[in-house]
């Protein structure tokens, strides 16, 4: 089902890239059936994009993994590229991320490369019709459901815009730098002490908390696992219990699972960590190979530093 | 605020074993333990629970597991710790008031791949295999994992068995299948490590239902061969 309005063509796909995808910010509540939230990986970034288009923050956007695609733009628009910069180009000429650009049919958006960051963002002002499945746009491979047919995008696709955009069209609008969450290749992600943290003594916490982890191949909207130090292992499972996103579990390998936007609801590893929802939106921007560190902090501390980095938002309306 | 320190303070000694155990579970989920074991009691306790948080404004989400609670909240309207010391308050509630949850009764075809093998191992013939799977009533003690999976049990002493060494990359959905003190039924085409030993009909994912899965938490399933 879509959404009803004025659903103009929008863009062409002239190439997909790696992996891009229709994603909002996520359908919460529906934890009871084992779907998790889901969404944006990184939540900051597809809001920020946006509001950079005169959108609510939530409002279906492209979310484009390793690659950005190529665009063929069919209906004159405002857009913003945000979140990993892959050398954003409008008709060969680069462009600014993070910057509300006009755009006129014919014009083409290509990337050239990925110079840092794993996701990019695309949002176009009065949002990508998609697919809503529980209330949420956002595409859910593992079912097939949201988006685009709940698949990432193919060549000759058409997107449709899903409403009438927001008049006068703005473009120009910008979130400057310091105003962006502190990406990094290699972050420091604020995280809070997790249950079963006891399990692996002083000498596993110093290891979890002071060695860098490295993120594995195996790695994908699910999450990521890790590797690093061989951790003191656990002991017995525990009875199975909910999860969230940010939670690290520790399996006997001794070597942790970091879940990301639409990793399992529940499980029975143990869970040594969570990590801040502020912080996962620099983890959504890390690739296999790359690390990150965890640092332990207090849940007041976590929440401060999410509302203090969200509010930087209000400064683009 | 002196009371949400005394809740703690008493949730750390544990001296009570009616007292909660609560810790973070990152910045806006708390995990509250009431126990460590496979248990109807306390499953009943965690639902019950969970039930009186879920109504509550400033809680998103509470959900029950095998013996505890996750209680995804909003940190503007709570804090983690004002919202410790509710849920520490409904630490005497009893389960009492938790009517028994619906009866499914689910048609197996026991023709499962792993079917003899597991027969086998368990020392019994496959016709008592399928006798003491359909003649227990189970409780979905949890829903999660993958949408629609429901973790059912506790599985009758004859058959319990440690999962196959090595997984299937690619189970079917509809599979019937048990492990340790579990069975349950893949709603999704997925990778397992469960032996597969029948398959049914019944959808347990359901994509057009809100909530999207036919198994709740609480609720009783009894299979029996088709």
């Amino acid at each position: 089902m879509n959404e009803t309005g004025d659903q103009a063509p929008q863009f062409k796909v002239e190439q997909p890239g790696v992996f891009s995808a229709i994603q909002d910010l996520g359908r919460p509540g529906r934890r009871i059936a084992g779907v998790p939230p889901g969404g944006a990986m990184d939540r900051f970034a597809l809001a920020a994009a946006n509001l950079l288009v005169g959108n609510p923050a939530g409002a279906a956007a492209l979310e484009c993994a390793l690659t950005g695609p190529t665009l063929e733009i069919l209906d004159r628009c405002v857009l913003a590229v945000t979140g990993a910069d892959f050398e954003p180009t409008l008709n060969g000429r680069a462009v600014p991320g993070w910057t509300g650009l006009f755009c006129a049919p014919g014009d083409r958006l290509s990337f050239g490369g990925r110079r840092w960051g794993a996701r990019a963002y695309v949002a176009v002002a009065g949002g990508l019709a998609a697919d809503r499945w529980l209330g949420s746009a956002a595409t859910y491979v593992l079912i097939g459901r949201g988006g685009l047919q709940g698949r990432p995008l193919k060549r000759e696709d058409v997107l449709h815009r899903a409403g009438s955009a927001p008049r006068p069209l703005v473009a120009g609008r910008e979130l400057p730098q310091p105003y962006r969450p502190p990406y990094s290749t290699e972050p420091e992600l604020m995280t809070v002490a997790g249950p079963q943290l006891g399990r692996i003594k002083a000498a596993g916490k110093r290891l979890l908390f002071g060695q860098p982890w490295t993120v594995s191949s195996d790695a994908d909207r699910m999450g990521y696992r890790l590797q690093g130090p061989q951790l003191p292992t656990t002991g017995a499972d525990v009875v199975s219990f909910g999860l969230t996103s940010g939670c690290i579990q520790l399996p006997q390998s001794g070597q942790p699972i970091l879940l990301m936007a639409d990793g399992q609801t529940a499980g029975g590893y143990p869970v040594v960590g969570g990590v801040a929802r502020c912080d996962l939106t620099l983890a959504a921007q890390l690739l296999p190979g790359e690390s990150l560190r965890f640092r332990e902090t207090r849940v007041e501390t976590a929440q401060a530093e999410y509302r203090s980095r969200w509010a930087a938002l209000d400064r683009i309306r | 605020m002196p009371r949400a320190k005394e809740a703690e303070t008493q949730a750390k000694s544990g001296r009570s074993s009616r007292r909660f155990k609560i810790t973070p579970l990152g910045d806006a989920a708390l995990y509250v333990e009431l126990g460590q074991r496979v248990d109807t009691a306390l499953n009943s306790r965690a639902i019950k629970l969970a039930q009186l948080l879920q109504a509550r404004r400033d809680v998103r989400e509470a959900i029950a597991g095998y013996a505890s609670v996750v209680v995804h909240y909003d940190p503007e309207q709570i804090t983690a710790r004002g919202l410790t010391a509710a849920v520490q308050k409904l630490s005497g509630t009893r389960a009492d008031s938790v009517p028994p949850g619906r009866l499914h009764r689910i048609p197996v075809f026991y023709d499962g791949p792993d079917l003899a093998e597991t027969a086998q191992t368990l020392e019994l013939p496959v016709k008592e295999l399928i006798r003491l799977h359909s003649e227990t009533t189970y409780r979905c003690f949890m829903v999660g994992f993958v949408p629609g999976w429901a973790f059912l049990g506790p599985l009758p002493e004859r058959l319990r068995l440690p999962r196959r060494k090595v997984p299937r990359k690619q189970v079917p959905p509809g599979s019937v299948a048990i492990a340790t003190a579990q069975t349950g039924i893949y709603p999704l085409p997925s990778p397992g490590g469960w032996h597969l030993i029948g398959r049914t009909d019944v959808k347990v994912f359901l994509p057009n239902s809100d909530p999207p899965c036919l198994l709740r938490t609480g609720d009783r399933i009894r299979f029996f061969p088709a």
